[in-house]
């Protein structure tokens, strides 16, 4: 009968060490980071049933070569001037007041040998093969950066909020939907104003 | 001597540990449901490129990794030193990444596959010539959204 009286208590001390030696595990095993980079989408490999007519002067060529040195619009340009001069172009809006292409909010030279509005214009960028990676980033992170910056300008102007804090929260999955809506037409009403167009040409080796 | 023992009465209770363990597993459960295990190892170098102008990538499960960069030093025996594409756990032509993202694609939920990210993780030494041929083989098989992942920092850091 007294052997019934019941097993003896199991010790919980240790419970504690066990729980430390997990919580340490993964404590040295966890990777909370997310990913960031630039997002990009290239063009569909079906060529376009019509040939389309770009103007030259709409078109913001920008070559890199081998050694990291960048032709943009045929001078030779250094890369930390290269958003200054997208800026520029992307800006200019050389539409005369009257024609259907007149940019209103462009504060731009108005050269008329420059593009004719933010809508037309075109940044294309082309690298060799022997280019390296890091250099090419650098280069879109400046054309992206151009882009920005003017995205930025308008949406202080319009809504007196910059345009980049205002897509990271419609694109934050904590948003709540009904601000993701309001933030939607915003967010699109910028996107038309500065409508990202940069082109990515097949890449050239000689 | 009634001073001292009367002192000794007065003094504070130890604290009780009794909930330590609770606070631990607390602390445990938190971790273990952050934890994201690496599902590939790494066979190449892969020190990635600053920029500032960055998106965050959201949703894990919409994205799908490339890795390019040279082999790291234990595989350079045998593969060489030229910047290679690393797919899952093995490296791999150019020409395979096609397949490799139809197969991935083909993994995924119904409802995902429309708007998978395929996010290219090359060290900043690598050549464009390798990156054009993935961007190549990407557009045969429509997976048109890309991210160039980078680290939040200058650009012209990349220059030097």
């Amino acid at each position: 009968m007294a052997r019934r009286a019941g097993a003896p208590e199991v010790s919980a001390g240790s419970m504690a060490d066990i729980a430390f030696l997990l919580l340490i595990f993964f404590l040295v095993t966890t990777t909370i980071e997310t990913d960031a980079g630039l997002d990009r989408m290239l063009p569909p490999i079906e060529p376009p049933d019509t040939d389309v007519i770009i103007k030259q002067k709409n078109i913001f060529q920008v070559m890199i070569n081998m050694n990291g040195q960048l032709l943009a619009d045929d001078e030779l340009v250094d890369i930390k001037d290269l958003r200054a001069k997208a800026m520029a172009f992307l800006d200019n809006g050389g539409a005369a007041s009257g024609s259907p292409d007149y940019c209103s909010y462009c504060k731009g030279k108005r050269d008329l040998s420059s593009s004719d509005s933010p809508a037309k214009a075109i940044i294309s960028l082309k690298n060799d093969r022997e280019t390296k990676y890091g250099t090419y980033i650098t280069v879109q992170n400046e054309l992206v950066g151009a882009y920005n910056d003017l995205r930025n300008r308008e949406s202080q102007r319009l809504f007196g909020r910059k345009f980049t804090d205002m897509e990271a929260e419609y694109l934050n999955p904590e948003t709540a939907q009904s601000i993701k809506d309001e933030l939607k037409e915003k967010v699109k009403e910028i996107q038309d104003l500065f409508p990202q167009k940069l082109s990515e040409a097949e890449t050239t080796s000689n | 001597m009634s001073k001292f023992s009367k002192k000794k009465s007065g003094e504070l209770p130890p604290v009780s540990t009794a909930s330590l363990p609770d606070i631990v597993f607390m602390l445990l459960f938190f971790f273990m449901t952050v934890t994201v295990m690496k599902d590939s190892s790494l066979k190449v170098e892969n020190v990635l490129p600053n920029a500032n102008e960055i998106k965050k990538l959201e949703k894990k499960d919409r994205v799908i990794y490339i890795y390019v960069g040279k082999p790291t030093q234990e595989f350079q025996k045998v593969f060489g030193s030229e910047p290679k594409i690393q797919l899952n756990d093995k490296f791999a032509n150019p020409s395979a990444v096609g397949d490799y993202i139809l197969a991935e694609r083909a993994k995924k939920s119904e409802d995902l596959q429309n708007v998978l990210t395929t996010s290219l993780k090359v060290d900043k030494n690598a050549n464009m010539g390798l990156i054009s041929d993935i961007k190549q083989e990407l557009r045969k098989v429509n997976a048109l959204k890309v991210n160039y992942t980078t680290y939040d920092g200058d650009a012209f850091r990349n220059l030097q």
